[in-house]
């Protein structure tokens, strides 16, 4: 059959081309589809907002810059509506990549939005090497896990961390996570261990394994990657990178699956083609 | 021709970076730079990609280092050593008894304990010299001690035990069809699915069908995690793109 | 000598992590936090050998004139200069303004995000190309796919909006509600087994690392 053998030794450069395009062009001229906001990412504002005003939350942002995309819009709507409640935020970052992104998101809202004082109203304290070791020794006292902030400051004498002491002293744990460790180490190591409250925004890659601690009320709420982060700032009645990134998501996500269906079609028809020509043979 | 085509595109690029980086600055034109380096592996391999890459990984190892000397190394172990050895060269501890002062610690303040992490941590360099290569096993050793235990326990908690006890539901729930049916599929997928996993007798007869109605649950789970997946890579994307639009070239506002 | 101390460090040191989730009493939770220290800060020397590492591996390529020896350069060149300006700055490296945040900034944040960027173009081409539906699992794996992946984006809800105009019973059919359906029960109910499941063999596995029967660890040194 003719019209199969023209995608014979395709080359995939013009399939980045195609992707390239169909990304490119929502960003400069938005298509304005419209939004939905599906049950998880309204569990998790709802937990937020159920926050009493003024209390304390940790909020660990553990991620690096591959996963900025998906995770500093989620980080920054949640940390405006945490200081919207006068919330008492201590940030913390497992990852090795992450501190320096998780610093500017925090402080471009902490100081640049809402003109709060590092030290009384929030804190960053930044890395700590151990993964799952350093959350179980915070249970002690986030001090005694994290001597000295990002910018290298003693924490013990901090008027935040005098209340902020463990997980005895928050409302709420925030884990905002791109894989290892994140959500599931925080689940296992501080909520079942300690029954903190508990909500967590994530990657895509990472949302579906999360599903069952939705379902079994460890976790109170879950934004899963960009679609998460962009419902999340739309029932804040926020328009922000996540929300305007969507259309393009849109287009891409048909894109590969007309490829999956594309690519099918073409091994049937050859397959058949195949089967024909043996059926000829004398 | 192709080579007047080639260094015509060459120029056009160079004069678009001259452009954005006499207006944007010179440190985003280095990022966005940078960035269609690496963007140039989609057409081919080429030294663009292989000086990025190479410098990334220069860069990260570098990094790596500095973050965990000066956040890790240093004040959660030089700094309260050299705190506790101060504090007992100091007056008023003529008193103490020797074990006092290098035993006593309570939590949060380790004192003279502190040399064994140091000392292990060093140790963990004899990985360098062959001969002496068996005593980072000693380093090897703690951190696998203390992993084992914490995810042991971890694991058991939050993972079988909570997940076991909600998946506890009732099969009819009063006036509520839709959910009654939910639950009654859940557990079906739920059990089967379990039994996909038991491998101690062959998957032959009322065994062999309900580990294939397993695997068909399993697949659904797999084609969801690949729609995830598709939309993670996707975002990464278009957050650089979102980077070069908005920060270098300045023609959206994100 | 050299196995069975480590293996004995091991044994006990994970017996004593497992009875700290247990027993709330100091005699067992300040050694348990003491051992946490431990390994927070064991673990971060061992980033630092990483990076070591790295040095020594590339210095001895490039003494033997490897293939592509002249990219190790640009190497050795990015890791001294983080080491060096990282060295100088201090405690407050990481503060805004500093000459290591702006390396941080322009060169690793750009080069990690678009390295993983990379990964989109990859993931359509190879939907074209590998995805290949050849048994009844496989398609069940393939609608899954489709369904999540156009009901998880807008263009779902706006393709199928048709669908509030029909009776209220038939709104599930709207993608959006197909793709939360299939999250919630057949996806979630896979991916509890798998959970459940593998918390089992990280169990065993634990134990048996802790009681020494697993000793891969070691490395076969002798």
């Amino acid at each position: 059959m003719a019209g199969a053998g023209r995608f014979e030794g395709f080359d995939r450069r013009w399939l980045f081309l195609v992707v390239w395009i169909l990304v490119m062009v929502p960003l400069v001229r938005p298509l304005m589809l419209p939004l939905v906001v599906t049950p998880p990412a309204q569990a998790y504002h709802d937990a937020i907002e159920a926050i009493p005003d003024g209390s304390n939350v940790l909020l660990s942002a553990d991620y690096d810059p591959g996963a900025l995309p998906e995770l500093v819009p989620m980080t920054k709507t949640t940390l405006r509506r945490l200081f919207s409640k006068r919330c008492k935020v201590v940030v913390t970052c497992l990852w090795n990549g992450g501190p320096g992104v998780v610093d500017q998101a925090v402080r471009s809202v902490a100081e640049g939005e809402f003109h709060l004082t590092d030290g009384e109203d929030f804190a960053h304290l930044g890395y700590k090497a151990g993964n799952e070791s350093v959350m179980v020794l915070m249970g002690q006292g986030f001090a005694n896990a994290f001597p000295n902030d990002y910018r290298g400051r003693p924490t013990a004498a901090m008027p935040i961390m005098q209340r902020v002491r463990d997980y005895g002293s928050i409302a709420m744990l925030v884990s905002i996570s791109a894989g290892y460790p994140g959500t599931k180490e925080w689940v296992q190591q501080v909520q079942a261990r300690f029954h903190v409250r508990m909500v967590s925004g994530c990657t895509a890659v990472s949302a579906p394994e999360y599903y069952p601690y939705l379902r079994s009320g460890q976790l109170l709420g879950l934004l899963g990657g960009m679609a998460g982060a962009a419902e999340y700032e739309r029932v804040t009645g926020l328009t922000g990178p996540a929300t305007r990134g969507m259309d393009a998501q849109s287009l891409a996500h048909v894109f590969v699956a007309v490829c999956i269906i594309a690519g099918n079609v073409l091994q049937w028809t050859r397959r058949r083609a195949a089967a024909g020509g043996a059926r000829g043979q004398p | 021709m192709r080579q007047m085509a080639w260094a015509g595109g060459l120029l056009a690029v160079a004069a678009v970076f001259a452009l954005a980086g006499f207006t944007r600055g010179f440190s985003v034109t280095l990022a966005a730079a940078l960035t269609l380096c690496i963007f140039s592996f989609l057409y081919k391999d080429n030294p663009f990609y292989k000086f990025a890459e190479h410098l990334f990984v220069g860069v990260s190892a570098g990094y790596y280092i500095i973050l965990n000397f000066w956040t890790v190394i240093v004040p959660n172990l030089w700094d309260p050593l050299l705190a506790t050895f101060k504090g007992d060269v100091g007056p008023g501890n003529a008193h103490r008894a020797w074990w006092e002062v290098v035993f006593g610690a309570q939590l949060g303040e380790y004192r003279y304990w502190l040399l064994l992490p140091g000392l292990f941590g060093v140790l963990l360099f004899t990985r360098f010299v062959p001969k002496l290569a068996w005593l980072s096993r000693w380093a090897l050793a703690i951190i696998i001690g203390v992993y084992a235990g914490i995810k042991t326990t971890g694991f058991a908690q939050g993972d079988l035990v909570a997940q076991a006890e909600d998946s506890m539901r009732t099969f009819w729930i009063p006036g509520d069809v839709a959910g009654s049916l939910n639950n009654i599929i859940f557990t079906l997928g739920l059990v089967t699915s379990l039994v996909f996993f038991f491998f101690s007798k062959e998957h032959k007869g009322a065994l062999g069908l309900t580990a294939r109605v397993g695997i068909f649950f399993l697949m659904v789970s797999f084609g969801a995690g690949y729609g995830y997946t598709v939309m993670s890579r996707i975002s990464l994307l278009i957050g650089r793109f979102q980077f070069l639009l908005d920060n270098w070239l300045g023609l959206v506002r994100f | 000598m050299k196995r069975e101390v480590p293996l004995l460090v091991t044994a006990v040191i994970g017996i004593f992590m497992i009875l700290s989730f247990f027993v709330p009493h100091q005699a067992v939770s300040v050694p348990a936090d003491f051992l946490l220290q431990c390994a927070v800060i064991v673990v971060a020397f061992g980033y630092v050998l990483g990076g070591a590492n790295a040095l020594r591996i590339n210095i001895d390529l490039i003494s033997k004139k490897a293939p592509n020896w002249q990219y190790k350069v640009v190497l050795l060149i990015g890791l001294l200069t983080m080491v060096v300006v990282g060295a100088v700055e201090g405690r407050a490296f990481q503060t805004p303004g500093t000459r290591f945040t702006w390396l941080y900034n322009q060169l690793y944040v750009p080069m990690q995000s678009t390295m993983f960027a990379l990964l989109a173009f990859f993931i359509a081409s190879a939907a074209f190309r590998a995805f290949r539906i050849r048994t009844a699992e496989a398609g069940f794996l393939a609608v899954a796919a489709l369904l999540v992946m156009i009901g998880r984006v807008p263009i779902g809800n706006w393709a199928t909006g048709w669908v509030q105009q029909l009776p209220p019973w038939l709104h599930w059919v709207q993608l959006p509600n197909v793709e939360e359906w299939i999250m919630n029960v057949p996806q979630n109910a896979a991916k509890r087994a798998i959970l459940m499941g593998a918390a089992l063999g990280v169990m065993a596995t634990g134990l048996r690392v802790i009681l020494g029967i697993e000793r891969s660890y070691l490395s076969g040194e002798e």
